[in-house]
Parts: structure tokens; sequence; C-alpha cells
């Protein structure tokens, strides 16, 4: 039992028992090939790659031809086995290195593999260990190398990877949005000493400076100065004391400030100034106070001057001195802060721990070309963000003492921009953040935990063959809810809190557990339902007046979403005039249509308006999820709903046939949508087809997200809010109706509606 | 009568000091005038010749002030006066004991001007005041430091220039210090070390900027080795720094990668981690006081030299001039700034120092003193 050993450490007391079971730790093993070892100072973080298999629901027409055979059901629906890769990273302490290789040893089963390529200091002292326990060849790798490829990595493929510390905000953490390019960048390593290293592109970084003065100078001279031996307690005993009673402030020599040059009463003048006494005791809490402060403003103050030499604006933070501590970085924000004023911000990772291993791991894999494809940090598996100050949550730091783990999916497609955002560095798809907004964060939070019961018994329903589905919707029940208190403590964990990421989040976890499509039924049978109302649908349309006909487009596609009555105009945003004047306007060139759900929506509601669009001679092309989620359509049912449609109904069948209208996945099995993370053939076809307007529907993919996005082309946005307590905060009532048109600014056309904040 | 009203407008009334007034250090300097005639003799009063007595006479004021003989100009004209200036220090915990002097020596019944400088200037203008009835003429510390700097370049070292600098500062065998003056010494960055650390820019006697600094200066070297060692004096804690070996203490690029790090062209005895070894308890326990004093003394030093070279090269300045009194009597340090400078800008920049490193401040404000009762 790999954690029965644990009783052989000391007790101290911030070591509490760990209660994960191994099998959940080191994860896929038996098929991992490929392992990485970052061995530091104090962790070892081991990364490995792995196949999983798991379930997923495929659609397949049924042979109509022999129509009166099957049943009267559209599609079949069958479950398959897929195989997908995923790279697991688990960090510990280096005292479990060698249960945990153990471990490995005897759960290793399908592997090739003969070499593992190991960086960190700590991968010469353990080189032999390594090879004798696992009968691999240990391949040193360069350590910055390593640290830099793993930062880029992460910083190209997990959102909301970089972020800002703030310790007085309401949220200690703001994440950035990722920017198209991630280079140039500065790297501030904060290890024993400092490296400071410039990153020009994926292979070319230079170490441009560095300091002696480190992550070893603090725990060294905080060892000698306070007789404590440990780096975590020497940061408890600094985040306790005061450092003016050491040194020598602007005030203790000047009696106040030193105006004519700025420099406040509070700046220090002098680090220890006041320790040059031989009558007086100091406390060991306010010397490590003042030795912390020292450090950090003196490390802050060089990666300012080779910013400002290098003109570089971006720089991050990283190494065992920050390690996710929030007394250093909150020291070293604040010391960025004094000596650019304001200018350049500290930033760092929510991985950064990882880099080193990932970087290993890349190495390694070059000839798999993982740099090809896009990777998604799987929010089931990982552990998530973990520094909070160790007084704010125990629990949590115990954790962090013991086993760490981050996920990644490979996505079978690369994701890129949509061509058509305004300023893709500026765009955040997410409406609300719910890390900094704490009441929508509380309502959120309870609602999902709310919708739990509903969303176990639908899983279950959804396999109604299988006898131990209950079983393992009980432990999707677990794992979720678990995520959700995890959240509710640290709402930072997985970066920006949004009701995308709890939705999605709840996606991966019931992925985890096998249940790849619990809607997969339901949406079978409305789509089937409302299939049989079509031609009467469009019938109904054509015979109405043109202008009448577009007003009840829009009333059409909106009402698929609510039985109740039809709201009154003017709507909760109602742009709807303005949309009515282009209309009669020239044709758009191509619209990008991203559905939503399946059934009435997509059927009743979306094809007749694509239609229209067809009529109009505008090319449409529709967007649907790659994979399930809720009862979205799929490109997979879309496919077949087309065909079924355009069997039916000459215009969309001519559509097809002249390749005037397109279906193509998303490259998301998200009920919302993020703009800087699509399909790269999308993209594609977005850019060749001259996109000139984008319609967006439903609340996840309109409301949640991207309801302040800014598009370069014309761009409208359509939802009923279907939660009071969204459209409360919005201002409206239960089913409250969104019509938003907009057109970009410095394109003529009329304005579009005023817009109330949410 | 007359005579002396006339003198009166063209210099100003003895005794000439001028203070600067530091975090750890007072900086004193004073104008011993030589070419006192008869008849001045006979007007001047009693406390006025025995302050010149007590001053001139001693090498050494109570327990801790001190007269840096060596530094003595002698045979200086200021003002149309010959003299010479003297140049004397305490600490600055022994202010109120030199205030409560000034005021039993009745100093304010003199009406000198007395001119001051540095941050005490402004921390203990009242003290003064309310103490020893006098009235300080503050003054702004980098403009003092710029000016004293350049009048004591200018007037040289009783002969001898002011400056001096490392020849072949990369071996040790073979590193000497060579004088020199500063003709021409715009634009330097002026390093001013004392408690804390100043960083200049300047283009000309008027025209300066404050770059940055950083609190790890001279302070910290005797407050972290005061700590560290025991030891309670500047002094103390050089002559230790002289006698330990840092390498005990700090982790070089060899002990962690066993040589050269040829990625980044760092060489094996770069040092990587200041005190780095002191995260080991072995070697906590096996290491000197004097070990400890020396890696302090080589962690502040080459940390000051690192940002020196970023700011000149940042500023576009060659020169760099190293002043404040962390450098006294500190050739291991003033060697190191030296090492540092050259071999990090591969020879592109100069580190200077001077004699006088710690009080260009003080002679700063005493010139003030006479600038002020020139211009009416």
């Amino acid at each position: 039992m790999l954690i029965g050993r644990r009783s052989a450490r000391n007790s101290h007391t911030m070591d509490k028992s760990i209660t994960l079971p191994p099998d959940e730790i080191f994860r896929n093993l038996e098929n991992a090939k490929r392992f990485a070892i970052d061995i530091g100072g104090s962790l070892t973080k081991l990364a490995y790659y792995s196949t999983v298999q798991h379930k997923v629901a495929k659609v397949r027409s049924f042979d109509h031809a022999t129509k009166e055979a099957a049943s009267d059901k559209l599609y079949e629906i069958s479950v398959q086995e897929e195989v997908t890769a995923r790279l697991h990273f688990i960090k510990f302490e280096n005292a479990y290195i060698e249960t945990c290789l153990d471990f490995i040893k005897d759960h290793l089963v399908n592997t090739d593999t003969k070499v593992i390529k190991a960086t960190g200091g700590g991968a010469h002292k353990f080189k032999e260990l390594i090879e004798r326990k696992l009968g691999l060849k240990v391949d040193k790798e360069d350590e910055m190398t390593c640290l830099i490829k793993g930062c880029n990595f992460v910083l190209r493929n997990i959102p909301h990877e970089a972020f800002v510390y703030a310790k007085h905000a309401d949220s200690e953490f703001r994440f950035q949005t990722t920017q198209p390019d991630i280079f140039p960048y500065l790297l501030v390593n904060i290890g024993s000493g400092v490296s400071i290293v410039k990153v020009e592109s994926e292979d070319k970084f230079e170490r441009i400076g560095g300091s002696s003065i480190g992550g070893g100078t603090f725990w060294g001279l905080g060892a000698l100065l306070t007789k404590t031996k440990r780096f975590d307690e020497l940061l408890q005993l600094a985040s306790k004391g005061q450092h003016t009673s050491v040194d020598m402030l602007v005030k203790d020599i000047y009696g106040g400030s030193y105006g004519s040059l700025g420099l406040t009463g509070d700046l220090i003048a002098s680090s220890f100034g006041k320790s040059a006494t031989a009558d007086k005791e100091f406390s060991k809490e306010d010397m490590a106070k003042s030795l912390l402060h020292m450090i950090s403003n003196d490390i802050g103050q060089l990666a300012c001057l080779y910013a400002k030499l290098h003109n570089l604006s971006r720089v991050y933070f990283g190494g065992f001195f920050i390690r996710g501590h929030p007394v250093t970085m909150h020291t070293i924000t604040y010391s960025i802060n004094f000596f650019t004023k304001g200018e350049v911000q500290a930033l760092f990772l929510r991985h950064e721990g990882y880099l080193g291993a990932i970087g290993a791991f890349l190495k390694g894999a070059e000839e798999d070309n993982p740099n090809q494809y896009s990777w998604g940090e799987n929010y089931a598996g990982s552990s998530g963000l973990m520094s909070v100050s160790p007084d704010m949550n125990p629990m949590q730091r115990a954790r962090s003492g013991t086993f760490d783990m981050l996920e990644m999916d490979r996505l079978e497609r690369q994701l890129v921009n949509l061509p058509l955002l305004q300023d893709p560095s500026s765009y955040i798809p997410d409406t609300m953040d719910l890390t900094e907004d704490a009441l929508a964060r509380e309502y959120w939070l309870y609602c999902f935990e709310e919708a739990l019961d509903g969303v176990v018994k639908r899983a279950v329903a959804s396999q109604p063959d299988m006898p131990e589905a209950a079983q393992r919707a009980e432990k999707f029940r677990q794992k979720y809810r678990h995520k959700l208190q995890t959240l509710r403590q640290q709402p930072f964990a997985y970066g920006s809190l949004t009701v995308r990421s709890l939705l999605d989040t709840r996606e991966h976890c019931l992925n985890e557990f096998n249940f790849p499509d619990p809607y997969s039924k339901i949406k079978q049978k409305e789509n089937d339902m409302a299939l049989k109302y079509y031609q009467k649908a469009v019938k109904s349309l054509e015979e109405l007046s043109w202008e009448q006909r577009q007003f009840a487009l829009v009333r059409v596609e909106l009402m698929a979403f609510i039985s109740c009555e039809h709201p009154e105009r003017p709507w909760l945003v109602d742009s709807y005039d303005q949309w009515f004047e282009r209309l009669k306007g020239p044709p758009h060139k191509c619209a990008l249509f991203f559905v939503d759900n399946s059934g009435v929506d997509i059927i009743l509601g979306v094809m007749p308006f694509v239609r229209e669009l067809l009529s109009r001679g505008t090319e449409v092309v529709l967007a649907s999820n790659s994979g399930p989620a809720l009862n979205d359509v799929t490109n997979g049912e879309l496919q077949i709903l087309t065909e079924r449609i355009a069997a039916m109904d000459p215009v969309i069948q001519a559509g097809l046939r002249e390749d005037r209208l397109m279906l193509v996945q998303s490259g998301s099995s998200s009920p919302c949508l993020d703009l800087s993370r699509l399909d790269k053939v999308l993209a594609m076809v977005v850019r060749e087809r001259q996109t000139d307007l984008v319609i967006i529907e439903g609340m996840g993919r309109a409301i949640h997200t991207n309801y302040y996005a800014m598009l370069s082309c014309e761009s409208l946005k359509m939802a009923v809010i279907k939660n009071s307590w969204l459209a409360d905060r919005l201002g409206g009532k239960l089913f409250s109706v969104v019509f938003k048109y907009e057109v970009p600014a410095g394109k003529p056309s009329q304005h579009s509606a005023a817009l109330s904040p949410l | 009568m007359q005579l002396i009203t006339i003198f009166s407008l063209t210099f100003p009334a003895f005794p000439w000091f001028g203070m600067d007034i530091g975090g750890t250090l007072v900086k004193l300097v004073y104008f011993e005038p030589v070419d006192i005639t008869a008849e001045e003799e006979q007007e001047e009063v009693e406390n006025l010749k025995s302050i010149r007595r007590y001053l001139t006479s001693n090498v050494a004021y109570g327990k801790t002030g001190v007269r840096d003989v060596h530094l003595e100009l002698r045979n200086l004209t200021m003002c149309g006066r010959t003299g010479n200036l003297h140049f004397i220090r305490f600490p600055t915990q022994a202010m109120p004991r030199f205030i409560q002097m000034g005021h039993d020596k009745n100093f304010s019944s003199l009406h000198t001007t007395l001119c001051a400088t540095g941050g005490g200037a402004y921390k203990f203008e009242n003290d003064f005041r309310t103490m020893a009835d006098l009235e300080l003429l503050k003054l702004d510390e980098l403009d003092c430091l710029i000016r004293g700097l350049l009048y004591v370049d200018r007037v040289s070292f009783n002969g001898h220039p002011e400056g001096y600098y490392f020849q072949n500062p990369s071996d040790t065998q073979s590193c000497v210090k060579m004088p020199c003056t500063l003709d021409n010494p715009f634009p330097m960055l002026l390093v001013n070390i004392g408690s804390g650390v100043s960083i200049l820019a300047v283009y000309s006697e008027n025209n300066y900027k404050r770059v940055t600094g950083t609190s790890l200066g001279g302070g910290t070297f005797l407050g972290l080795c005061c700590l560290l060692t025991g030891c309670e004096t500047f002094e103390e804690a050089l002559e230790m720094a002289s006698k330990g070996d840092s390498t005990n203490v700090d982790k070089l690029v060899k002990d962690i990668y066993g040589g050269d790090y040829e990625r980044f062209g760092l060489q094996g005895s770069a040092v990587a981690s200041s005190f780095g070894h002191m995260m080991s308890k072995e070697k906590r326990d096996s290491i000197s006081k004097e070990d400890l004093a020396r890696a302090t003394l080589v962690t502040i030093t080459n940390n000051i030299g690192s940002i020196a070279r970023m700011c000149a090269v940042n500023e576009k300045i060659e020169r760099v001039v190293f002043v404040g009194n962390f450098l006294r009597i500190n050739t291991v340090s003033t060697k190191l700034l030296a090492y540092a400078m050259d071999f990090w800008s591969k020879g592109q920049l100069r580190a200077l120092f001077l004699e006088h490193e710690g009080y260009f401040g003080a002679v700063g404000a005493l010139m003030e003193l006479l600038k002020t009762t020139e211009d009416p």
C-alpha cells in the first residue's frame, strides 16, 4: 500500500494523513508510456502519457431505403469504446519517491518504454534508484530548456494559466486571458538562485541575467537567523512578522518622507538597518519578514531592470520560492508595482510547479508532435490551484503536502481563434466572473448542487441496460460534489470560475464515469418529434408576407426555447428593428450560425431561419458541438437531421448540393462557447467564405458566454433567459428575451439598442 | 569695526561646519582657518576658540566620535580664507548627545548657520531648535553629495588625485590600485552606498536624476553581521570578513552542476545561491563566523554591483563612481565591485572610487554655507 509508509515521516502538523487511494493518483498507469520526471529540492513531479479508453455515444442513420422495417426512430444510438490520449502529471514530496516508484513498477503492464526523461537538481541523486526500480534508462535533460518548453506549453494550452496576485482584492487571483501570441516574455525563475530568461519563440531563449540572492538565500539565511529549518515554516514566520522593527525605514532617517524624491516614510531605506546593535533582541518572525521583503524587493528590482532593458512587459515568476506561496507572490507583486510604477504586472502560473516535468516529457515526445495538437485541462482529474494561506484553509494545505495532479486531454484537433474576433487579445468568453462576484458565485454553486440529483438520475436512466450504472452515477455524484465544495473554498482552483467552467467540469466528471451522453435518448425522441412538424411549420411561414415572416422567424426561433406565452416587445434587449432594417438591404455573404439544442430548437427554430437566409442568397455555416453536452445537438446528429430535412425541403437540399449550406464542428463539447478555442477547420471555412454575419443562440452561448463579445462583422445574439436569478440580474423577468443585433463601429448601420449591464 | 563688517559680507562667521546626518553615521566637516590675524584672534570669542582647540587637538571624541586624520585637506582656500578641512564622524545614535553638547557650549551664541543635510537634518531639526536653540539650514542630500564630490575632486587630495581605480580587476595577482582624477566627469553613474543605496545619473553639477536605489546597503551588511556573528562594529565586521571564506556559505554554480553551466555561459566559480549552503544543517554547523561575515559582505557587494551595472546599461553611462561609507577600509568590496563591473560588462564599464568616500555630502553642505553668504 502506497500510503502505508507515511507514518515513517515526522508528524509535522501540516501533514494530515491522506485519503486518496493510489489508483486515484496514478491513473491509467497500465497503459502508460513515455515517462518523464522532474526532481526538485523537495518535490518530485512525474509525468506520463497514457491512453484512456472510454465510452462515446455515436449516432448512425438507419438505412432509409428499408424505412418500413426500421422502427420509427430517426437514427440509432450506439455507445462505442474510444481511445484518447491523456497526459498525467503528479506532484509529491521527495520522501515518497521510492514508494511511488515501487507502485509504478508493480502496475506498469503495457509499456515498451526503455527510457525516462529526467530533469531537475535531484535527477542526478535519484538516477540510480530510478534505473534500478523501473528498469528504465534515465536520460537527463537540461533544466532550463525543460522549464521553458513547459511554460510555452501551458501558456498555449491552458486558458487562465497566468494570473495576477492581489492580496487585498475581492479575489486573490486575477486570471489573464490567453494571448494569441505568447512571445516574447520574461521568465524569472527563483530557485536557490535566480535566473532571468528572455523567451522569444518556441526554441529561442536566452538567460539574460540572474542573481545569487534567491530562495536559497531566504532559506539559508533564514535558517541561520531564526533556527527554523523548514522553508514553509520560515514563510509562516514571515507572514506573522513586522519588518519595521528590523528594517530602517525612510522615516527612521528623515522623521517622515523624503518628499523631493517621492520616497514615502514607510519605504525601506536599509534592510536590517536597525539590527546593527548588540543591545536588542529581534523576534524570529520579524527577522523572517524583513528577510522576505529584502529578497523579494531585490528580485523584483532586477526583474524590472531586465524587463526595461529588453522592452518586455510580460514577466512570469516561478521556482520554489514562488510555488503558490501567497506571501512571496504578494511581496514580489508589491515590488514589481513599486519599481515599474504599475507599468509591468507580475504574472504567476497555475501549473508553475509542473513546467519542468511537462518540458522533460515534451522533449521525449517530440516525435509524437505534441505541439500539433491542442490540449485541454481535464477538470475531473486535476487537483486545481491550492495556494491559499495555510491559516485560511488547513485542509487544502494538507493536500498540497501530499499529492497534486494535473491531467490534460489531447484534443483531436487544433483549436484556434475565431478570425472574426475584433480583438483576440482582449476577448473574454465569459460574461460573469464568479471568482470576483461572490453573490453570483454563491447562487450558481448552489444551483449546480441542487441540480445534481437530476443529473445523476438522468445519467442512470440513459443506460438502462447497464446494472452498474447506478453505482457509477453515485461515484460521479461524489466527485462532482467534491469539486463544487472545493470551488466553494477556492473559486480560483481552475482559473476564473464561471458558469461555463462549472458546466464543463460536470461534463468532464460525467465522462470520467462513462456517461458520455446522458441526453442521447431524449435528444433522439425530441428530434424525431420535431421533424414531424417541420413541413407544416415551413408551410405556415411561407404563407406570411415577407415582413411578417421575418418577425415570425425570430419569434419561432426564440419560442423554441420556451413553452409559455411569448413576451411582448419591447424585449429586455431588443434591436429587432435594426435587424429588420438590415434585412431590407443586400443579403449577407455568409452567415456563421452557432446552434444550441436538439429537437424543436434546431429543427423548427434554426432550420427555417437558415432556409430564409439561403433563400436570400446568403451562404450558411452551421457550427455544432463536436461532442455531446447536455441536450445540445452534436455535429453527428445534425448531419443526420439535415439530411432528413433536405429530403423534405428542396431549399435545404439545394443548399447542401450547391455547398451553400455547410455543417462544421465547433471543436467544443461544452454547452457554452469559447470563440478563442474553435476547430481550425471552422476558422478556415469562416475565412474562405468571407463570413459577414455571426449568429449565436441560446443561454449558454449568447448569455453566459459571448454576451459582450465584440466581433469584426455583424452579429446576432438571441436567447431567452430561462433562469429567474439571471433574469433578475439583467433587469428583467423570467423568460425575458435578448435579441442583440450588433454592427461593429465604423461599419455603416443603425446603432444597436442600449444594453443593460449585467 | 568697519573692517569686520566688510569681512562678514564676504565670508560667513566662523565656525564653518558642514554636516551630513545619515541613517547610521553623522559626517561632519570642519574648516579650521590657519590665517587668523592677531586682531581676529582678539575678537574671537572664547567658545569659538575652545571648539577649534577641541576638534583639532583630538582624533577621537567621546566613545564613538572619530576624526579621519588621514583624510584632512591641508592649506585649502575657501571663500578667501586658508585653512585645513577636517573630517569627523560619529554614530547617528549619538546625535542627542551631540545636540546636548551644542547646548552646553552655547553654540547658538556664535551666530553661525548650521548647514545640515541627510535625513537627520529633517529628523533632528526640532531637537536642535528646542534643545540647543539652533536653526538648521536643511539641504538636499543628493545636491550636496554631487557638489561636494566635484569640489573635492577639483581641489585634489593634498596634491594627489582624489579618485582611483583598479588596474586588471579580473586578476587578483596583478590587480593594482591606480590614482586618477575625474576630468570630464559627466555623465557618470554615482552609486552612494550608505545604510541604503542611491544610484544617480549625473549629467552636470545641477542636472542629475535618482535612477533607483536599494535597501541592501551598508546597513544591511552590518545589521546581518551583528545578528549572525554577534559583532558590534563595522570595523569588527570587516575584520572578520577579511578572514572568512564565503564559498563555505554560498552555493556556487559548480556545487550544483559539477562545473561550469555551459548552456548559459556561467562559470563554475560564480555564486549561484548566496547562503545557499546554509539550507543544510550539516553545513550550518561547520562554518565559522568569519565565513558568515565574508559571505554577507560578498552578497551585498555583488548585489549592488549587479544593480549598478544594469542601471549603467539602461542609462547608457560607462563610468560608474562608487562612494559612501560602506567602502571605508573595505578593499574587499572595492575590488569586488571593480571586478564585477569589468567582468559582466566585458570591459565596457569602469568602476571608480574616491578617497573621501563618505564625506561628500558634508562637504557639499559646507559649500552651501559659503555660498549663501556670498550671494546677499
